[in-house]
């Protein structure tokens, strides 16, 4: 059944149309969405387990043939990477039951929530780059609004900057599009990279990719493109800002990861070495910056940066394992970033703040929250068996057989920072005695609904730390069809290489 | 100011940008036209309704809540598109019926116009919406 695979894209669409009709009828809303989620999750189960019998799966939209019609395509990496949105879904929604407020619901947030799963899901099953620029628009008009959502101060500032740096991304992306069509005539992603290996000037070639990598690189926060996440993402609601923190940067990821190895291969000396520097530059700068933070949530946005630059480690080695490394490390960063977000949601919904320095205490008074913080913190910094272990780990290996012991000396440093960081938010906030404001307030208890995606959440990343073998197995499938592109091109053109 | 002029025109002109606005999405078929222009001829008709009387009557002369016309307009869309799904085709094909209407009478409908009808109420939606709000927020 190939008609499953453009589902994904369908499914957010259609819970969105009905949350919008159902929009008086406040109290449903949540149950629908997160029943949609739910939905979203056993498809994109069942198409990953369709990928895994027969292969690459393609899909001409309206039947019209491959070239020109748009294609979705779903190989193991797209699969996997909609079964982590669909589980975020289910988690975000499940946080929102409490954290959002009524009147943020009334302008919509279900709906756009909803809207942006789909822009999400749409990225990563395109087979066509036009395209892929419709999903980013509709993720970004979607995230747009939720940014804005509840027009508080901080917001409309936050706001302003995610607008405009994203608004001017696309504009580069369309314009590397305009020249890429005006010098190959397609905009299929297998076409053209069956095409781009006949071009005779690799200079024009080189300026696209460029283009595309600053687009991509200004969506995915890599040095030195990033300063806008961590002016915006601290402001909206903890589930949003907790949503945007595990995708968004990593469709910016996935679409790098997409193009560099499937079409943009020709002249790979000069883009691997600048998406090298890239890479241990993000890491840096990142975790430094970070290490100055006390806003609980300002650190953690440095923290997307410098594990960004891990993402794009691998794609700047480009074996077989340093993409497997790659794809774990998108995972594991989603689920650990997400959690850590989510749980400096609970922290605000406590003590109401998010500054470290105000804040103190929590080990002594909810001691399972602070076991909940250590799993995807000490994730995050590579403690072993945790996922984020053997995240770091792949990708280390796979730059000692390459050689380049510059980046991985790097990201071992990077590593210990890390580890500090976290330290710093362990010793400030759980170890530290609370600062004593002079009234004696009640300890609040949090909500279930908020402690259920921390859990859930947690548990998949010590999942996936003690069961790495199996899950390392289809990642490393997954990376071969990737590092081989014959199979993606036969799946969508039916032309062998 | 309220002039009696605006308000007699809107209230005639109504009509016919509805009927145009249908005619043109009709026409968009196989000549230029369509579901979105013609949208913005049936929005523009209730903007200038709104305009000559007040947003409050405009309201009551559409008889329908802005927001649930973008849902049912995103719905129409979406169901013209999976129907080639269910005919065994991918997403979106176009499929065409008959429409028997007398025994010498048959008309040939396609899926494209059901997605237009779609696109004409998103139009009509969000513009109203958009509209609506910014006018009574004056």
């Amino acid at each position: 059944m190939n008609a499953l695979i453009p589902f994904p894209i369908l499914l957010p669409l259609f819970t969105a149309i009905i949350l919008m009709l159902s929009l008086r009828w406040q109290t449903l809303q949540k149950y629908i969405s997160l029943a949609g989620s739910i939905a979203l999750l056993i498809i994109s189960i069942l198409i990953f387990a369709q990928i895994e019998s027969k292969g690459i799966q393609a899909v001409q939209i309206g039947n019209w043939p491959a070239p020109f019609g748009i294609t979705i395509v779903a190989d193991l990496f797209s699969a996997i990477m909609i079964i982590v949105t669909a589980i975020m879904g289910i988690a975000i929604n499940i946080y929102s039951f409490s954290s959002i407020d009524i009147n943020r619901q009334r302008f919509g947030y279900y709906p756009l929530l909803n809207g942006l799963l789909m822009g999400v899901c749409g990225a990563f099953l395109t087979g066509d780059v036009f395209n892929l620029y419709v999903w980013f628009e509709v993720m970004l008009m979607s995230s747009f609004v939720l940014m804005v959502l509840g027009g508080e101060k901080a917001q409309m500032e936050g706001g302003i900057k995610y607008v405009t740096i994203n608004l001017f991304s696309s504009a580069i992306y369309l314009s590397g599009l305009g020249i890429l069509y005006g010098q190959i005539g397609t905009l299929n992603m297998a076409d053209l990279a069956f095409k781009i290996r006949t071009l005779p000037d690799t200079n024009v070639l080189n300026i696209v990719a460029m283009l595309f990598m600053v687009a991509f690189g200004i969506k995915a926060a890599v040095f030195p493109m990033f300063f806008w996440l961590p002016a915006s993402y601290h402001t909206p609601p903890a589930a949003v800002s907790a949503i945007f923190a595990g995708l968004l940067t990593k469709v910016g990821v996935y679409a790098m990861i997409r193009s560099f190895s499937l079409f943009f291969v020709v002249d790979v000396d000069f883009t691997r070495i600048l998406i090298l520097w890239i890479a241990g530059l993000s890491m840096l700068s990142g975790v430094l910056a970070a290490a100055t933070q006390y806003e609980f949530r300002r650190l953690l946005s440095f923290h997307i940066i410098s594990q960004i630059g891990y993402m794009i480690m691998g794609l700047g080695l480009s074996s077989k394992l340093a993409i497997a490394g790659s794809i774990f490390h998108i995972i594991h960063n989603i689920f650990a970033k997400t959690n850590l977000f989510l749980i400096a949601g609970v922290v605000h919904r406590l003590k109401g703040t998010y500054d470290l320095k105000k804040l103190g205490g929590f080990y002594k008074n909810y001691p399972i929250l602070a076991l909940l913080f250590v799993i995807p913190a000490f994730s995050l910094a590579g403690i072993p068996p945790l996922s984020g272990f053997w995240a770091k780990f792949i990708l280390i290996k796979a730059g000692l057989e390459l050689q380049q012991y510059v980046i991985v000396i790097v990201a071992l440093i990077v590593s210990i920072l890390t580890l500090y960081s976290m330290t710093k938010i362990w010793a400030e906030l759980f170890l530290k005695a609370e600062p004593s404001t002079g009234d004696n307030k009640p300890l609040l208890k949090p909500e279930l609904s908020l402690l259920v995606p921390v859990v859930l959440l947690a548990g998949l990343t010590v999942i996936i730390g003690i069961w790495t073998e199996p899950f390392f197995n289809i990642l490393m499938r997954a990376a071969e069809q990737l590092i081989n592109p014959a199979e993606y091109i036969h799946a969508v053109l039916g032309v062998q290489l | 100011m309220k002039s009696l002029i605006l308000r007699i025109a809107a209230r005639n002109l109504l009509p016919l940008f509805l009927i145009i606005s249908v005619v043109v999405l009709l026409r968009g078929h196989s000549a230029p036209g369509g579901g979105f222009i013609g949208g913005l001829l049936a929005a523009a008709g209730f903007i200038l309704y709104a305009i000559g009387f007040d947003v409050k009557a405009a309201r009551q002369k559409l008889n329908f809540n802005a927001v649930n016309l973008i849902g049912a307009g995103l719905l129409l869309s979406l169901l013209s598109g999976l129907l080639s799904i269910y005919r065994g085709a991918p997403f979106s094909t176009i499929e065409f019926f008959t429409l028997k209407i007398a025994s010498n009478v048959s008309y040939a409908i396609s899926t494209p116009l059901f997605f237009d009808i779609g696109v004409f109420l998103v139009v009509v939606g969000v513009l109203l919406t958009v509209v609506f709000s910014l006018m009574e927020e004056q």
